[in-house]
């Protein structure tokens, strides 16, 4: 028996602007799904993923227009209807009602001025034609399903109230709640921490087997397709480069791209290199490193409870070395990074030492201003987003001189010298250096940031999340340009992540955060191989793997990913009674109690 | 809620306490008000009742008193001459050059200057808000030009032409009455149907001529806010949901970009009440405007410092009640008040 696909795109081309200057950004697109099939788009940023997706519910920008292509969606009678060629009033039926979408944000595409249940409830309104009581008990219903603890509290909750993760779930229960046919979901959980991603995952596989749906996953992230897709669209700039079933195409790709994607996936490696035991020559280190943000003041007089950003950590940072500070966010690993270079003052009782290569040992809590601008010259940063961290006013030139001329470093001539050389340093052409930031790509944007951080000559870097904000293939190129960079000027690196397959490959030592302390610090291998706080066994299994074989560890997540209350012993704990770190093998600390 | 008003009502009186005494320092800054001139002339004379009348004067308004006891006394907490009898107890003082007491000078027309500022508030909105939703939603197109066309001119034509112009035309094809704000017969008389009835048919020119340019210049930030939001992913989100396109403007973005539009009340009053001081001159409506100008050439500063304390008190209601309004609109100031 032949089965009718439920959607059958033809053809599809989606141009942006009119006339001389339209850009075609999708060119002539097909796919197929089967009902209660799921299946990946995959593609880095700019390839066409997302306006396919949008073309399909023809929710697209004003500027950009479909210009060629069928799509034909077969209702349950097997009556088939081209959704290109629908009526405005029909295709509005159709959205939401038989086709329902999933955005990546979840805080940005939920509006906060309504609650979750007003807007759940008001897709039930439209399309099943409920509404009061019976409405209401439907959308409670759907909020159960997905697994949300309090139902009548997410009904009156306002976005802002939930976290990232349930705010995602109330997505989900909006897109669920009219039970549609098929679900497109864009990048659904790109904005969230990786144990929450796997949770979100896990229900979104359960939902569309439990209701027989179809799913379009639109992704960056082979990971997530080799948990969720049963097959797989790879797109480059607007073209479909290769389709197949998911372990096809995983396994023996036939794209030279799609290979590249899947070569530049992070992962941990199976058998790893590095360091043992302690730090024989640190550079940086630091004891009892707190911060307290006192509680905010509201209303009459009143003050909340002071917040603990970071708690008692110590680390230290060797030679030559890279330590990886691994959490999620609001785990206080930006902090660190923040009180180290001094930009923010810890509570006091710090200590935190410097030894450069003149070897004087400098103590950088009680520092002088003066001394405090010497010390910055030799610990550079590296940001997170490229885009907002490089003024768009200044041009690469005077990016890169700029710090130069702050230290009163050299003559004009010799700063231009020193940014060409900067350039090609981090795989820039010189000649570029009259360009500003606009002109430059995300990666070559960072890669300038690089640059920047450098010109100083320092001894140390820290890196504070620098690849998150970019496509995976670039990411692995940053990432060995940092590799390049450590050996080549005997850098240091402090790097900052909440994913821990990024590190892998990077780091010598891995420093798991969690609610401000570190629950386990150990020499990369050892970490890896060796896992045993329940919190970094979680982040391990959460980190999805683009190997159909090696799914998400769901209930490894679930032991690891809650508050520290519902860990096993001896590792849980309440309130501010974190056990102290334990050394367990050499140089591998762990929170237990003893 | 009852507690977030409660709070801001507290720190209204407060604000109102200190903008008393800045009122009270302003108007008595420059030297020679109508006051000190009058005894001035009385003491040079040299005649012996007269400086006795000099002396009663100044007795009599405290002037003997230094500054700040002035002010106590002039807001009604130091007993003065006549005992406790100030601002406070609803004595407004006396007007030097009418020589009749403020209140029965600004009575009416404080009611009337509420009227119309209000009236033109709600004109003002009433117009705005679907002009501006108008002129964003359809951006860059005919109905968008239009609207900004209709703007600009309201922005840039002076009101007190347009007072006449309506005047004029208003007159001559709707028989609309010219000037005032109530029929000659009406003025002085107690509250009757016939007399709101007048007093609404004299308010649609002046509320116009007012409200236009504070109109004009609100559709373009309602039109820019609009836009700015029109952008935003959660109208993706009511796109895909399969909301109709005019209700889920309405439901979504416009709510957001009403705050703005609410904040604005509170600044609306005050500009709405100096900047009419002309038109009212124009129009001859019985507002405070004029009576303040009036007051402040002369430094008739009884008259002066209550008008002036009037308007703060007015600002500060606008500031109020959008301040209500905002809270009631966006949960996040809600809860921010609440302070989680």
């Amino acid at each position: 028996m032949r089965v009718t696909p439920l959607l059958r795109v033809e053809g599809l081309s989606v141009c942006f602007g009119a006339g001389a200057g339209a850009m075609e950004v999708v060119k002539g697109v097909d796919l197929t799904l089967r009902r209660g099939e799921s299946l990946a788009i995959v593609g880095e940023s700019g390839s066409g993923k997302t306006v396919t997706g949008k073309a399909i519910l023809r929710i697209l920008p004003r500027a950009a227009r479909i210009t060629a292509g069928r799509a034909v969606l077969t209702g349950a009678g097997g009556k088939e209807v081209d959704l290109f060629g629908l009526s405005e009033p029909r295709m509005r039926a159709i959205r939401g009602g038989r086709i329902a979408m999933i955005f990546q944000e979840p805080m940005s595409s939920l509006s906060p001025l309504h609650t979750v249940g007003n807007q759940v409830a008001e897709a039930l309104r439209l399309h099943r034609k409920k509404s009061g009581a019976e409405g209401r008990r439907i959308c409670l219903e759907t909020f159960a399903e997905v697994g949300f603890p309090d139902p009548e509290r997410a009904w009156s909750a306002y976005p802002f109230e939930l976290s990232g993760g349930l705010r995602q779930r109330a997505m989900i229960a909006m897109a669920m709640v009219c039970r549609p046919d098929l679900v497109i979901a864009d990048e659904p959980t790109t904005a969230l921490d990786v144990t929450t991603q796997a949770q979100v995952l896990d229900l979104m596989r359960r939902l569309q087997t439990g209701t027989g749906m179809s799913m379009i996953m639109i992704t960056h992230d082979l990971g997530v397709v080799a948990n969720m897709a049963d097959s797989v669209l790879v797109m480059r700039r607007g073209e479909v480069v290769e389709s197949g079933p998911t372990r096809v195409i995983l396994t023996d790709p036939g794209h030279g791209y799609t290979r590249a994607l899947i070569a530049a996936a992070p992962k941990i490696p199976e058998c790893m290199s590095g360091g043992l035991g302690e730090v024989r020559d640190p550079i940086l280190w630091a004891r009892n490193l707190s911060k307290t943000y006192p509680g905010r003041i509201s209303g009459l007089g009143k003050q909340a409870a002071p917040v603990q950003a970071v708690q008692d950590v110590e680390i230290v940072i060797g030679r030559g070395e890279t330590l990886a500070v691994v959490g999620e966010s609001g785990s206080g690993k930006s902090t660190v990074a923040r009180l180290l270079l001094r930009a923010e003052d810890p509570d006091p009782g710090a200590e935190i030492g410097f030894r450069g290569r003149d070897g004087e040992t400098q103590d950088v809590a009680t520092m002088t201003r003066a001394r405090l601008k010497a010390f910055r010259r030799r610990v550079q940063i590296v940001f997170q987003d490229p885009y907002s961290s490089l003024s768009p006013r200044m041009s690469v030139l005077d990016i890169l001189t700029e710090p130069l001329e702050v230290h009163g470093l050299g003559t004009r001539a010799e700063r231009r010298q020193r940014a060409a050389e900067l350039m090609e340093k981090v795989g820039l052409s010189p000649a570029h250096l009259g360009r500003f930031p606009h002109a430059f790509s995300g990666g070559q944007r960072q890669r300038i940031c690089i640059a920047r951080a450098l010109a100083l000559d320092p001894e140390m870097i820290v890196c504070d999340e620098p690849t998150s904000a970019l496509d995976v293939s670039v990411q692995a190129q940053v990432l060995d340009l940092l590799k390049g960079l450590r050996k080549e000027m005997g850098l240091s690196y402090l790097f900052i992540s909440h994913d821990l397959t990024v590190v892998a490959e990077l780091a010598d030592r891995v420093a798991v955060m969690r609610r401000g302390r570190i629950v386990e610090q150990a020499p990369a291998k050892l970490l890896f191989e060796n896992p045993r706080h329940p919190y970094t066994i979680a982040l391990i299994a959460a980190s999805p793997e683009p190997d159909v074989n090696r799914r998400l560890d769901l209930a490894a997540v679930a032991r690891g990913a809650g508050d520290p209350e519902c860990w096993p012993e001896p590792f849980g704990y309440r309130g501010h009674q974190a056990p102290p770190l334990h050394e367990i093998e050499p140089g591998h600390y762990v929170s237990c109690a003893a | 809620m009852a507690r977030f008003i409660l709070r801001r009502c507290v720190t209204m009186i407060w604000t109102l306490a200190v903008v008393s005494v800045l009122v009270f320092i302003i108007v008595n800054l420059p030297p020679g008000d109508i006051l000190s001139n009058r005894i001035d002339e009385l003491m040079a004379s040299g005649e012996e009742a007269s400086v006795a009348q000099a002396r009663f004067i100044a007795a009599q308004y405290s002037l003997d008193q230094p500054l700040w006891k002035q002010y106590l006394i002039w807001m009604g907490v130091w007993p003065g001459p006549n005992g406790f009898s100030g601002i406070l107890q609803g004595d407004l003082g006396w007007s030097f050059e009418l020589d009749r007491p403020v209140a029965d000078i600004v009575g009416e027309a404080v009611w009337m200057t509420v009227v119309l500022n209000f009236t033109t508030i709600i004109f003002v909105y009433v117009f705005a808000l679907p002009l501006g939703a108008i002129a964003a939603v359809r951006a860059n197109t005919l109905v968008d030009y239009v609207a900004t066309f209709i703007g600009y001119i309201g922005l840039a034509t002076p009101n007190f032409l347009l007072a006449l112009v309506l005047y004029n035309y208003g007159a001559q094809w709707f028989g609309l009455p010219v000037g005032g704000m109530m029929g000659r017969e009406f003025s002085g008389q107690p509250l009757s149907w016939a007399k709101i009835l007048d007093v609404l048919e004299h308010l649609i020119v002046p509320v116009i001529v007012i409200g236009t340019s504070g109109m004009a210049a609100m559709v373009r930030r309602l039109r820019a806010n609009l836009l700015d939001e029109l952008g935003k992913p959660y109208v993706v989100t009511a796109a895909a949901k399969g909301l109709p396109p005019a209700r889920a403007v309405v439901k979504y973005p416009l709510r957001m970009a009403l705050n703005p539009f609410v904040a604005d009340i509170g600044n609306m009053l005050p500009q709405l009440v100096s900047g009419s001081v002309i038109v009212s001159v124009v129009m001859g409506l019985q507002t405070i405007g004029p009576i303040l100008l009036q007051s402040l050439r002369s430094q008739d500063y009884f008259l002066s410092g209550f008008i002036l304390l009037f308007v703060s008190v007015l600002t500060l209601v606008g500031m109020l009640v959008s301040d209500i309004l905002l809270a009631l609109l966006d949960p996040r100031i809600r809860f921010a008040g609440r302070g989680r």
